[in-house]
């Protein structure tokens, strides 16, 4: 800012400040438009005055339709191959969508789009074809502390999944951990010429607070974020996992331990460097991932750790994932299901003894 | 063919250029199948023989700035927008000049300055993006129409019915045009799709269904102009289906022979669609002959050329390998 007035710095949720990089965004650029099921709600019925009757799963869309109007701000029928596929189309002709897909547990119903469509287009045209799409995908259980938070979506509402995107060349995966850098990477997608997922944690959205410029600023994609400094090991976590490991972190601090705690914030393309050059000062690791373990993220840092750092570690490379199964109902199994901050210590106990 | 109203209206240079699209996207396709047959390796390529009356009339009803998507069977879809053969033939031989530059093949085959979509292998799926199209269009108010080709066999794909029904809610200018050639890979129509005619499913999304002869370029013309025209005066969308015959099985490998007869295959040749413009055109006197065969000696000679130039060109450089990844910054 030239002008050099000072700016406001407010705490926002996580899902408010979503929604100030998307309005923001949307006011610089009119190519921005704003697609998904009940972003708006009640499309249509405007005569009733209620045109914004949902604002999107997380809210993070509200108060959108009344300032951009239904042009720009599309409430979809219930078809996500369909919705998508004409974001990719949008993408390629001049439009910069931004999806919103309730929860990423749907991705089945649009994976094709997401895996052969927005992330090859580039590719297989040569580069002839640009793809400024960001698809939005709710994930992981509001559980945990069932006690506070309730939860209890089920098998079919509460999953992770990202490891299932960030697996496809060229999709980029974001997971935004707290409301600075929700913001900061959601301009960073609408401002990317190619495809961006951005995962945003279900309990985050309401519970993550912090403060946030009103200014518009990007966070960059591609780079992790060391958010705790420490010298004895290092807790790598994503998305809510990162919270926990801060958790962690601080039990240990009590016992005499200095964890370092990088958060990921990017899976693809996921900025290794950070994590390796941690390790090497730490020579300890546990990767902490809300995940199910088979092909999930935190194997798969796990490994280039083990394939980069191998000299470095003093002990074998550690990993905190959800158990090998859907994601259970009842408040108490969903406790047991969601890595936590005493699971973690756990871990950190086999290495350090 | 049969003589509708406002066909004469079609000026000659319209029909010459019809004739001259039909007769380079024959000429690029049986070229390509004699050299995939001895030996050059193209991948799996589905030639169009027989449909080039889809392509064409279809492509002859937009602009320029129009947008199509297209399928697997996309070579005359591509020529039928404008593409360079030379550049296509290149592409097919995995050439650094190739429409895109080596890393797509015949089932991505595209030219994007032409407003090409893709080429889309996912049947189905590229009908998605034409209504994408269409929205942008819509939002941006620069009154251009996306034409969305597929084939019978995607017509029972959930992204077709999707595309349709968003496409008809937000009212968009968009072109459905179905090439019910009989068979999706050896399934053949009458087995998989519940209606005599798919045009009968436009009813379900509220637009304008029309189901035309695809063997007769002036019908598909006609059809495809009146739809565009609806479509650009912000009425909507519509469906056209083309019924139309793939002269050669469903890939280079398939024998069609174990799923349908030799007869039927000659009764669909009587009605090429090549052969009745030119039968129609010089019964009218519109056109000669000699000028027709002068079309088919230029088109020999470009396609002579455009293998020249796929095989003289270099190959891509190792490093194409990791780019274009990811969009870089402008």
């Amino acid at each position: 800012m030239s002008t050099g007035a000072r700016l406001a710095i407010r705490e926002l949720t996580f899902s408010q400040a979503l929604n100030e990089a998307i309005r923001l965004e949307m006011r610089r650029d009119p190519a921005v438009i704003v697609m998904g099921e009940d972003i708006a709600g009640a499309a249509g019925r405007a005569h009733l005055g209620m045109v914004d009757a949902w604002g999107g799963a997380l809210r993070a869309t509200r108060g959108l339709i009344t300032e951009f109007g239904p042009q720009r701000v599309l409430d979809t029928p219930i078809s996500e191959m369909g919705f998508v596929g004409a974001a990719v189309g949008a993408a390629m002709t001049g439009l910069r969508p931004i999806v919103e897909v309730m929860f990423v547990d749907l991705v089945g119903c649009c994976y094709d789009q997401l895996m052969n469509q927005a992330a090859k287009m580039h590719y297989m045209t040569g580069g002839q074809v640009r793809m400024p799409l960001v698809v939005r995908m709710a994930y992981g259980t509001r559980g945990g502390k069932p006690q506070t938070y309730g939860g209890g979506a089920g098998a079919q509402h509460s999953q992770t999944l990202y490891s299932v995107l960030a697996h496809i060349p060229g999709l980029k995966v974001v997971v935004p951990s707290t409301a600075y850098n929700a913001k900061g990477l959601m301009i960073s997608a609408i401002r990317d010429d190619g495809p961006v997922i951005v995962m945003e944690h279900k309990f985050l959205g309401a519970a993550a607070k912090g403060n946030v410029p009103e200014e518009p600023y990007t966070v960059p994609i591609g780079h992790s974020e060391i958010v705790r400094r420490g010298s004895d090991l290092t807790l790598c976590g994503i998305g809510r996992m990162s919270h926990v490991c801060l958790e962690a972190a601080q039990e240990l601090e009590a016992s005499g331990i200095s964890a370092e705690v990088v958060d990921v914030l990017t899976l693809a393309p996921l900025d290794e460097n950070t994590i390796l050059e941690s390790v090497r000062r730490t020579h300890r690791i546990v990767v902490v991932d809300e995940d199910t373990p088979t092909a999930s993220m935190a194997r798969d840092i796990a490994a280039r750790v083990a394939e980069q750092a191998f000299d470095w570690l003093d002990a074998p490379v550690k990993t905190v994932n959800a158990p090998e199964t859907p994601v259970p109902f009842a408040a108490v199994l969903e406790a047991q299901y969601v890595p936590t901050a005493e699971r973690v210590l756990d871990a950190v106990h086999e290495l350090i003894g | 063919m049969i003589d509708r109203p406002g066909q004469e209206a079609i000026p000659r240079e319209g029909l010459l250029w019809m004739y001259e699209r039909m007769s380079l996207i024959r000429e690029f396709e049986e070229r390509l199948k004699w050299l995939v047959e001895t030996g050059v390796p193209a991948g799996p390529v589905h030639y169009c023989t027989g449909q080039e009356a889809v392509a064409v009339g279809v492509c002859a009803a937009l602009e320029a700035g129009d947008w199509i998507a297209s399928t697997h069977r996309g070579h005359g879809h591509c020529i039928a927008k404008g593409a360079d053969v030379r550049r296509m033939m290149a592409e097919l031989y995995g050439k650094s000049s190739g429409t895109n530059r080596g890393k797509g093949g015949s089932m991505h085959i595209t030219d994007a300055s032409l407003g090409m979509l893709g080429v889309n292998p996912i049947v189905g799926m590229g009908v998605t993006h034409a209504v994408g199209a269409g929205l942008s269009s819509k939002v941006r108010q620069s009154k251009q129409v996306a034409a969305a080709f597929f084939g019978d066999g995607a017509s029972s794909q959930g992204a077709v019915h999707e595309a349709m029904n968003l496409a008809a809610i937000w009212k968009l200018p968009v072109v459905f045009v179905c090439e019910n050639n009989g068979y999706a890979d050896a399934t053949p129509v009458e087995y998989a799709v519940a209606v005599n005619n798919i045009a009968d499913r436009a009813a379900a999304y509220n637009m304008p269904g029309l189901s035309v002869d695809g063997q007769d370029v002036l019908a598909v013309w006609s059809a495809a102009d009146a739809a565009v025209r609806h479509a650009r005066a912000g009425e909507g969308p519509s469906l056209v289906e083309c019924k139309t015959y793939r002269y050669y099985g469903h890939h280079q490998g398939d024998d069609p022979h174990r799923y349908r007869t030799v007869e039927e295959e000659n009764a669909a040749r009587e009605r090429d669609c090549i052969q009745r413009l030119r039968r129609w055109a010089t019964t009218k006197k519109l056109i000669s002959a000699d000028e027709l065969d002068a079309i088919e000696t230029k088109n020999r000679a470009l396609l002579d050329d455009a293998v020249r130039f796929a095989e003289q060109s270099p190959l891509p450089d190792p490093s194409e390998l990791l780019t274009d990844v990811y969009v870089a910054e402008p």
